[in-house]
């Protein structure tokens, strides 16, 4: 009877896990199916390279590397100031803090995961793109810096919390070795604590932008929404994202626009799926 | 003399790890120190190069002297750098051999790669490694058996120059060969160097040191010539523990 109940519960459990890797590969199949179509209407070269998107213009135009360029120029700022502010953030709390300050820090970063992406863009709206403007002398504030920096700090819990776990477990050996050789505390962050946890560093940083790479609402209220090709920083953006929301509504079902924007969300799908990838197999690589 | 102790008590938090421990421990000796567990070995051998302050309740008082300078008042990396130490378990970096080697010199300023070879040629060779490794100095570290490891991490030791240094229980992991080789290792290494070894073994005191130390329930019972404590020490808890009968 126990043989049978286990052996039931062991095929539901099963029976869930493939259901979930079912449900993802139904979506992905969706995706290209609907995706591939655009191809009738445009080259892929012409699609992935093409300068100009103008979706509902005679003739369409569906070339997407405006936005490619926008969402990487976006998500590289962001990498830059997350992996900058979060990895000294963990170092701080994980090896300098005392501990009364540590657990204080923790609980506001918690608590910084838990602002709803909307309103983060929101403030950042009301407060972030006008110093951008002002700092800079610009235009305008909605620029693709502005959202580097909110989706900064969307990443920075994520990869502070998973760099602050790889920190803690690099064995305590280590550090007692490199003191013993009398280095000060400085060469032994950054000699031995930072480099033995850097497999999981480097985890942490992917799995905080893997996060922040499908971010959509927050990013288009404050990128300044310019489907242009961007010459630097400071200049108003469109990430492929933002364009799938926006013009989602608009497009005709079976419309080479709508196909267009399928593809647009297969090629989303590819990249987050590859950036999880590689952080899982690097905190593999950390475990084994 | 090399260290003085006068009156060096430690607590952490409302433990009293060592009281009124007074000492001399002079130059180019090998001074063993024995007890049983939790009698505060460890805590003594971390006074010596300041690693109890890592702890976060750790507090002393006393007077501990290096060279007669007070090591409290000496800038902590400098002590640690004259004061080296070989844990109990062999923990190389994850890094090659001769990386191994260089990293304290590295981090203390030595720049140039034919300096560095000269110092890793040398440190090895008084660890006695060298003929065993000097055609593999690029594996890594982690590939060397148990003995040579530890005796990579004296090799480690030795290469930023210590004057004084400290093993705790440095032979608890390895096979009676590799525990062999390392005490001919430390015999050697007194002729210029002060040593400090903590062991669980008394065998093991009593065939390399010089001096040994019983510590019990962070006293210091006896210290006195190795030969004298084995054969007639003048406390009965230090024959006793010395006979077997507890620890
Ligand atoms: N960080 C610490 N916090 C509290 N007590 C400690 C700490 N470190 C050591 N002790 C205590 O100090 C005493 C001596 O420990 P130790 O020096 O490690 O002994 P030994 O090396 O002889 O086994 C023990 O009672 C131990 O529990
Ligand atoms: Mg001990």
């Amino acid at each position: 009877m126990r043989r049978l109940k286990e052996f039931v519960l062991q095929k539901i459990v099963l029976l869930c896990g493939v259901a979930s890797i079912l449900f993802v590969a139904l979506i992905f199949l969706f995706l290209v199916k609907e995706g591939l179509n655009v191809f009738k209407a445009v080259s892929p070269s012409h699609f992935l390279l093409g300068r100009s998107w103008y979706p509902i213009s005679e003739p369409a135009q569906f070339g997407i590397l405006p936005l490619i360029l926008g969402s990487l120029l976006v998500t590289a700022g962001a990498t830059v100031i997350s992996v900058a502010i979060g990895v000294a953030c963990a170092v701080y709390i994980a090896e300098v803090a005392r501990p009364a300050v540590r657990e204080t820090l923790k609980v506001g970063i918690e608590l910084l995961a838990a602002i709803p992406s909307i309103v983060l863009g929101f403030i950042g709206m009301v407060t972030l793109v006008p110093w951008v403007k002002k700092i800079f002398h610009l235009p305008t504030g909605l620029t693709a810096l502005s959202g580097s920096i909110m989706l900064a700090f969307m990443a920075m819990p994520t990869i502070v919390s998973i760099a602050e776990d790889a920190l803690h477990a690099v064995p305590r050996s280590y550090k007692e070795g490199a003191y013993a050789l009398g280095a000060t505390r400085w060469q032994t962050i950054h000699r031995v604590i930072l480099r033995a946890a850097s497999p999981g560093i480097a985890a942490a940083v992917m799995l905080g932008i893997g996060r922040v790479i499908g971010e959509t609402m927050a990013v288009m209220m404050i990128t300044g929404n310019a489907a242009v090709i961007p010459h630097g920083i400071l200049q108003p953006v469109r990430t492929l994202t933002a364009t799938i929301a926006g013009e989602m509504g608009e497009a005709a079902v079976g419309s080479e626009h709508y196909y267009a924007l399928f593809a647009i969300g297969t090629l989303l799908f590819v990249i987050s799926f590859g950036i999880n990838v590689t952080a899982d197999l690097l905190l593999h690589k950390r475990r084994s | 003399m090399k260290f003085s102790l006068r009156d060096l008590n430690v607590w952490f938090g409302s433990v009293h790890a060592l009281t009124d421990v007074t000492m001399d421990i002079p130059a180019n000796e090998i001074l063993g120190v024995i007890g049983p567990a939790n009698s505060g070995k460890s805590t003594f051998l971390r006074t010596l190069n300041r690693l109890n302050e890592l702890k976060p309740n750790f507090r002393m008082t006393g007077d501990v002297r290096l060279s007669g300078a007070d090591i409290n008042k000496t800038d902590v990396d400098l002590l640690r750098k004259k004061v080296g130490m070989v844990f109990a378990l062999p923990l190389p970096l994850p890094l090659s051999v001769f990386d191994n080697v260089a990293y304290g010199p590295k981090m203390h300023g030595v720049r140039t790669k034919k300096r560095q070879k000269e110092i890793v040629e040398r440190a090895l060779k008084e660890a006695y490694l060298w003929d065993e490794v000097k055609d593999r100095l690029d594996t890594p570290a982690s590939k060397l058996s148990g003995g040579q490891q530890q005796r990579l991490c004296m090799a480690r030791t030795l290469a930023v120059e210590p004057e004084v240094i400290l093993f705790d229980e440095p032979c608890s992991g390895l096979d009676p060969i590799s525990t062999a080789k390392i005490e001919d290792t430390m015999l050697r290494l007194k002729a210029n160097y002060t040593l400090v070894l903590v062991t669980n073994n008394v065998h093991q005191a009593s065939r390399v040191a010089d001096k040994t130390a019983f510590f019990l329930s962070g006293r210091l019972i006896e210290l006195d010539d190795t030969d004298k404590i084995f054969t007639a020490p003048s406390d009965k808890r230090t024959e006793d523990y010395i006979g077997g009968r507890f620890g």
